[in-house]
């Protein structure tokens, strides 16, 4: 008898260390069953952050190094240069990524490098406990701007994706929600595209997944996919901003 | 062994590394070290090799990182302020246990300080300027010479070690010509072969369900942190035996033994040379590997020896490890300058004799 749904073996068997209503798991495994059903996952090299995701390297199931906090985009990069056939790709939140890794994963995609960084926007710093992220939007409280950020004090939110079209060797950026399966469809739809535009070595490939954090958050699984939809959705608008030049 | 060639420090230094397999440069314009990013981005591309030039030093030893882990040879280098940067990614490489090697071509501090010669990083490269519980062997020539055999073989060393590796060269040494031999250029390693060479590295575990390979430092249980910890450690003190190196002379009968590594080493020679034209016997101890340091070097002082001095370019660095070294057998002083000032070989010897005469020698 055929099956007709198995576990991606992208993905080690076991429980993982994210909260309830964190979309962390959605992100893994749609990025993990994407290199599965390309057939990529023994020719793909992973490099985790600092962060809730610290740990992915033990639950992706490709090789794996995990960088010091903002530096993956600088790692891949030296990976790249030594298997260059290979596939990778960085998977970041939103503190290691905009914040103390905004360096690299700037001058990651104006040198066009033939990776894929999947970016996780959740507004706020996850595992030191909620502080404000770059990220994070005007009025909402964190354990940094407890009676809620604002402009004056603190700027306003960065739009990675935006901010990273502007740039030549950034080819292919799109930004997707996991708020529904209609969008998750997307997500995946999208990761699959970076890689190939990365197989094909386009350039450089970005993927933002809005996502939610419940925990530092302060709301229910539940609610948080209500803020995610309601409130970060027209700050943080969907879309594709950059395909590469000639590609179908 | 080939013929001897009139070279620029920081190219020999630089060739003696492709030479020794780096096929991986990453790095930032930084005085008085710019000749080897130069000279990296022009000869790798030559050897099937790689080099970015990276946004920052930080950046710089994150991508040796990268590719050491995933097998490559890396050789990366910076100046002072520069090696500061790579701290982080110093501690990160030590825990995961990946090669690379890393040379400081040493200015002056502290802060942007300037760009003449300095060894005031010496607390920096033999302590360890990064988080946590680790160490780094690191060698310092005092020839462009020594300088390119020890580059040669750091290379070699750091795979086998699975550690980062040090040179520790100045601006002198950086930028001063002298005639070296080149050794010979080692065979390239295929891509295909690294994971002969390095079962650890990640290159993908290919199609038959291989074993799959992780690179982290991240052990967030007490126990199985402390645990590598102790497993390095085990490694650091076979390090301690088999990778310490020194050069000595004239200890048995000497009043005055003079501890120099580095550019400071041969100026103390000549210094050395002169007092003994004066009937004043100065023996010399320089070491080459500034970790391990060769503490066992000063059992063989004589019982005539009047003072130690600590000749260094800095304010009192390498004078901790030769008190140690001499522990409270005899006085130990200092002869240091700082700020890019470069004694002559006749101001150590007239401070020579001055710190003799104080302590009534």
């Amino acid at each position: 008898m055929q099956p007709i749904f198995e576990y991606t073996k992208g993905m080690i068997p076991g429980e993982t260390n994210y909260c309830p209503g964190c979309t962390h798991g959605i992100s893994h495994r749609l990025i993990m069953e994407t290199l599965d059903e390309m057939g990529k996952l023994g020719h793909t090299i992973g490099v985790g952050p600092i962060g809730c995701s610290v740990l992915a390297h033990k639950y992706m199931n490709v090789d794996m190094l995990e960088a010091a906090h903002g530096r993956a985009p600088a790692v891949a990069s030296g990976i790249k240069r030594v298997h260059s056939d290979s596939l990778v790709f960085t998977y970041q939140g939103d503190g290691d990524l905009a914040s103390i890794g905004a360096a690299e994963i700037i001058h990651a995609a104006a040198r066009g490098e033939k990776i894929t960084t999947f970016f996780i926007n959740n507004a706020i710093y996850g595992m030191t406990g909620g502080q404000m992220a770059p990220t994070t939007l005007i009025g909402q409280k964190s354990t940094t701007t407890q009676s809620g950020r604002t402009i004056e004090h603190a700027g306003a939110p960065m739009r990675v994706c935006e901010l990273l079209a502007t740039l030549d060797g950034a080819v292919y950026v799109e930004r997707v929600a996991l708020n529904s399966p209609a969008n998750i469809g997307k997500a995946k739809k999208a990761a699959r595209r970076a890689f190939e535009i990365q197989d094909k070595k386009l350039g450089f490939s970005f993927v933002e997944f809005i996502s939610t954090c419940p925990t530092n958050w302060g709301v229910s699984p539940i609610d948080a996919m209500s803020f995610l939809t309601e409130k970060m959705l027209p700050y943080f608008p969907l879309g594709v901003f950059k395909t590469p030049e000639g590609e179908k | 062994m080939s013929e001897k060639v009139l070279m620029k420090g920081n190219e020999a230094f630089s060739e003696a590394a492709i030479r020794g397999g780096c096929r991986y440069y990453f790095g930032y314009p930084i005085t008085p070290q710019n000749e080897i990013p130069e000279y990296m981005s022009r000869e790798l591309p030559k050897h099937g090799g790689s080099f970015i030039q990276a946004e920052s030093e930080i950046c710089a030893i994150n991508m040796a990182y990268g590719a050491a882990a995933a097998g490559g040879r890396v050789f990366i280098t910076s100046s002072s302020p520069g090696i500061a940067l790579m701290q982080e990614g110093l501690s990160f490489l030590a825990s995961a246990e990946v090669p690379t090697v890393v040379m400081n071509v040493s200015r002056c501090g502290p802060g942007i300080g300037g760009i003449q010669p300095g060894q005031a990083d010496y607390f920096q490269a033999t302590r360890g300027g990064g988080n946590g519980d680790y160490r780094i062997p690191v060698f310092a020539p005092a020839s462009l010479q020594e300088g390119v055999d020890l580059v040669f073989e750091a290379m070699e060393l750091s795979d086998k070690w699975r550690n980062p590796f040090f040179i520790f060269t100045d601006g002198i040494l950086g930028q001063m010509m002298e005639p070296v031999k080149l050794p010979e250029k080692l065979p390239d390693i295929k891509r295909e072969d690294i994971k002969k060479h390095k079962p650890w590295a990640l290159t993908g575990y290919g199609e038959n369900d291989a074993e799959r390979n992780t690179v982290i430092s991240l052990r967030i249980q007490p126990d199985v942190l402390e645990k590598h910890v102790h497993k390095l450690f085990e490694k650091y003190e076979r390090a301690e035996k088999e990778l310490c190196r020194v050069e000595s002379f004239g200890l048995e009968d000497a009043d005055v033994v003079i501890v120099a590594y580095g550019i400071v080493a041969r100026i103390a020679k000549e210094a050395i040379e002169i007092l003994a034209e004066q009937g004043i016997k100065v023996g010399l101890i320089r070491p080459i590997s500034l970790w391990p340091f060769p503490y066992n070097e000063f059992k063989k002082l004589s019982r005539n020896t009047k003072v130690v001095i600590s000749a260094e370019l800095s304010m009192g660095q390498l004078i901790e490890d030769v008190k140690l070294g001499v522990g409270e057998r005899f006085p130990v002083r200092l002869v240091g300058r700082t700020g890019g000032m470069i004694p002559s070989s006749l101001e150590i010897a007239e401070r020579t004799k001055k710190i003799l005469e104080e302590i009534g020698g």
